[in-house]
């Protein structure tokens, strides 16, 4: 179209005029014109090794990967619940040994192959096979045969009642994979989830995509990049956060920074909670924690407040047993041996040791370790109990040591699955706690499928590790939230470690 | 006395090496508070808020901490560069009254031991058998190894040329003896300036192990380990910081002024 006369002239003029205001109003407030961002850099602490959950026990894949690439046949939301997801319906046979799944139809994965109950067989049947790297095999252990009668039907027969095999099948470690790419996942995931492997520069980040062909249409993503960041110093991870570099921290690595943020307006902080469980877990076989007394003396003289004010600056909530207050059927036990350094003397005396005994805690290089260490040491000297501190590299050297030889005294560590409870009943494991009425409770929580009667005896549960104190419960960690105060949609909370970048957007 | 006064360097470094040591040793029998004391309530006071210097983190005092450090901090280095000085100057002393063969292999062997930086021979010593007290002062201790056979072999080779080491030898006196009598004490000087240096050293190399953790296991108090915890307090704490790392350039700088000093006062030249 050929402008022509005064009108032409005067609206060059006008646009010229308009484009001047705006550079001027844009110049005031950039952010005011700028087009609506559609990318996201969300920081971790410590890069993964790999990126395919069923083959690696790292909480930090499964916060990558889960829900963002990958997706189960079930998924846990962020309060906790189990939903449907690539199964859209199932039902359970009277008897709790016949779980019959709808299989949703139309999805693909990223490399264009359909989803369809084959692929959910062969993932059941990796996750299960006598080879299976699966970190969570034991939850695939009770599943006797996998049926496919038709591509949109899988059924999964049990040799015993499962009762939470659904809430085990919404588990990274569980997530659906295709024969075809299973074996590259490590380094190349291929998921059928909202967000596509575009890169990793390891040592540096992962790079997603949105997935244009996602099946559920429900759900409007709104990120058309995400990044991971990987920074491991706290200084740095507040450095970044305050730059801009890093749009959001879901796990902000020291709670004495973050106090620091609170002036800074373009940041919000949101303290949500996690399932880390910090234990001090004590060898039950060996001299004196295979005396009962002496564990509980030693839980006696641990002010847990105190812990958790020097060690994470007063951010986390004290626990009596292996379970936090966002588990389902959980029981504050924190007053079962409740803080008195006089009554601990007098327990620990009574066992034989009224002079106190010394021994060496293994403590793991982080630095929550490290410090309810040093605080745990100051306690036990006021009880006459001498403990030597012996920094232990985590993972590899603490792995080694502690949790597959069990040569060690007392450590630290704090545990990240949810619902874990059940550590204290398998054979071996590093503490060395055995007892055969705690190993039937939760035979019985298995058995049943009623969901009271399972709350009902995770009580009991807590109750009996809260009496016998096989490790020194100390509190959970919380989940400290710096991000951008115009991102919305991350999770405030972490029932299963995760970052869902789903209904992650910018705010205008 | 008129000459120890004209040298400034060497009496600010003999006053602040003396305070130094004064602290280190009161540390053992007193102290404002008990190092390892914790008292969470009280925790991240400024100086003179709580206690003289401030608190830290568990609410343990900083003042009495320091005192620790003091201690411990120097009693690692001394112990190091006496273990090193003596262990080197044997090697020095030696290889020059034997010289030959043996002078090429030890000072080749000395070329190595140099190039392998402290904290790294700390760290590998600290896989072994733990980190520790032991750790630093035998990284440390090995460090110094080198230096002093390095020095003392260069100084005797001096006096070996002397005449009146010539007419010793002339007069029939075996080596070992003119080395006693006559190359050591010769030599001495040269020595005590290079322990005082050393020292110095010693304790900043203390300071960088107990940083990475290969010091003293808590609750020992360490100023490098005082200063590791103080990182992510900068900015609410920066005395956490400060205060330590203050030790630190304080205890270098005074066994620097000190061996300077004494190398003045000591150096053959000077004295001419």
């Amino acid at each position: 179209m050929r402008s022509t006369g005064i009108l032409g002239a005067l609206s060059r003029r006008m646009l010229i005029g308009g484009a001047v205001v705006l550079g001027m109003a844009a110049s005031f407030s950039t952010n005011a014109l700028a087009a609506p961002k559609t990318g996201a850099v969300i920081g971790m602490a410590v890069e993964p090794g790999g990126l395919d959950p069923t083959i690696g026990a790292q909480v930090m894949i499964g916060q990558v990967t889960w829900q963002n690439i990958f997706e189960g046949l079930t998924t846990i939301d962020k309060a906790g619940k189990v939903q449907p997801q690539l199964a859209e319906s199932w039902t359970i046979s009277p008897d709790g040994l016949t779980y019959t799944f709808k299989l949703r139809q139309g999805v693909t994965f990223h490399n264009g192959v359909a989803f369809d109950s084959s692929v959910a067989k062969f993932t059941i049947d990796r996750a299960r096979g006598a080879d299976s790297a699966n970190p969570q095999k034991r939850y695939f252990a009770s599943i006797a045969s996998v049926e496919t009668p038709d591509p949109a039907t899988l059924i999964l027969t049990l040799s015993r009642p499962t009762g939470s095999l659904l809430y085990w099948l919404g588990w990274p470690a569980s997530v659906m994979v295709e024969p075809k790419s299973a074996a590259d996942n490590k380094v190349t995931p291929v998921g059928t989830g909202p967000f596509k492997f575009v890169n990793w520069a390891k040592g540096s980040k992962v790079d997603l995509a949105k997935n244009p062909d996602y099946w559920n249409k429900a759900v409007s993503v709104k990120l058309d990049t995400a990044s991971f960041r990987f920074i491991g110093d706290p200084q740095a991870q507040a450095a970044a956060l305050k730059a801009g570099d890093v749009d959001a921290f879901p796990e902000f690595g020291a709670p004495e920074l973050v106090k620091s943020f609170e002036g800074d307006k373009k940041l919000s902080t949101v303290i949500g909670n996690t399932e880390l469980k910090v234990v001090a877990g004590m060898n039950n076989t060996r001299k004196p924690f295979s005396d009962k007394k002496v564990r509980q003396a030693l839980m006696m003289a641990v002010d847990r407040a105190t812990v958790v004010e020097g060690a994470w600056s007063g951010y986390g909530t004290p626990i009596g047993s292996h379970y936090t207050p966002n588990d389902r059927g959980y029981k504050d036990l924190t007053g079962t041996w409740p803080y008195d350094a006089a009554k601990a003397k007098a327990l620990l005396a009574e066992a034989g040791y009224p002079n106190g005994f010394s021994f060496t805690m293994k403590a793991p290089q982080m630095a929550y370790a490290q410090r309810s260490s040093q605080i745990l040491q100051a306690m036990f000297a006021e009880i006459g109990v001498t403990m030597n501190i012996e920094t232990t590299e985590f993972p590899a050297k603490w792995v080694a040591d502690v949790l597959k030889a069990a040569d060690y005294d007392m450590t630290i560590v704090a545990h990240a699955e949810p619902m874990d409870i059940d550590i204290y009943a398998r054979d071996p494991y590093y503490f060395n706690y055995k007892n055969p009425a705690f190993n039937d409770l939760l035979a019985k929580v298995e058995a049943t499928s009623d969901a009271a009667e399972q709350d009902k005896l995770y009580g009991e549960a807590q109750t009996i590790l809260a009496n016998d104190v096989p490790a020194l419960f100390l509190f959970v960690m919380p989940k400290l939230g710096i991000w951008d105060a115009k991102l919305k949609g991350l999770w405030e909370n972490e029932p299963i470690p995760s970052n869902v970048l789903t209904e992650v957007h910018w705010e205008e | 006395m008129k000459k120890l006064f004209s040298r400034p360097v060497l009496i600010i470094g003999f006053l602040v090496t003396l305070a130094l040591v004064a602290v280190a040793l009161a540390s053992l029998v007193w102290t404002p508070l008990p190092p390892a004391k914790m008292n969470i309530l009280h925790k991240l006071q400024p100086p003179l808020g709580f206690g003289l210097l401030g608190t830290d983190q568990f609410g343990r005092d900083v003042a009495s901490m320091l005192m620790v450090g003091a201690w411990n901090s120097l009693s690692t280095a001394v112990l190091a560069v006496a273990l090193g000085a003596s262990a080197g100057t044997a090697v020095g002393v030696i290889v020059a009254m034997r010289r030959g063969w043996l002078e090429l292999v030890t000072m080749r062997f000395c070329d190595i031991i140099f190039a392998v930086p402290p904290i790294l021979s700390a760290m590998m010593l600290g896989a072994f058998i733990g980190s520790g007290r032991l750790t630093a002062v035998a990284a440390i201790a090995v460090f110094m190894v080198p230096v002093f056979a390095r020095l003392t072999l260069s100084a005797a080779r001096q006096i070996w040329t002397r005449d009146y080491v010539m007419a010793a030898i002339g007069m029939g006196r075996s080596k070992a003896t003119i080395t006693l009598v006559h190359i050591l004490p010769n030599i001495s000087g040269q020595i005590i300036v290079q322990v005082t240096i050393q020292l110095g050293l010693a304790i900043l190399t203390e300071a960088g192990l107990s940083f990475l953790g290969l010091g003293m296991p808590p609750p020992a108090p360490t100023w490098g380990r005082m200063l590791a915890d103080a990182q992510t307090f900068l900015g609410q704490a920066p005395w956490l910081a400060l205060l330590p790392g203050l030790a630190i350039a304080l205890a270098v700088l005074g066994f620097n002024m000190l061996g300077d000093g004494l190398r003045d006062l000591l150096d053959p030249k000077s004295q001419a």
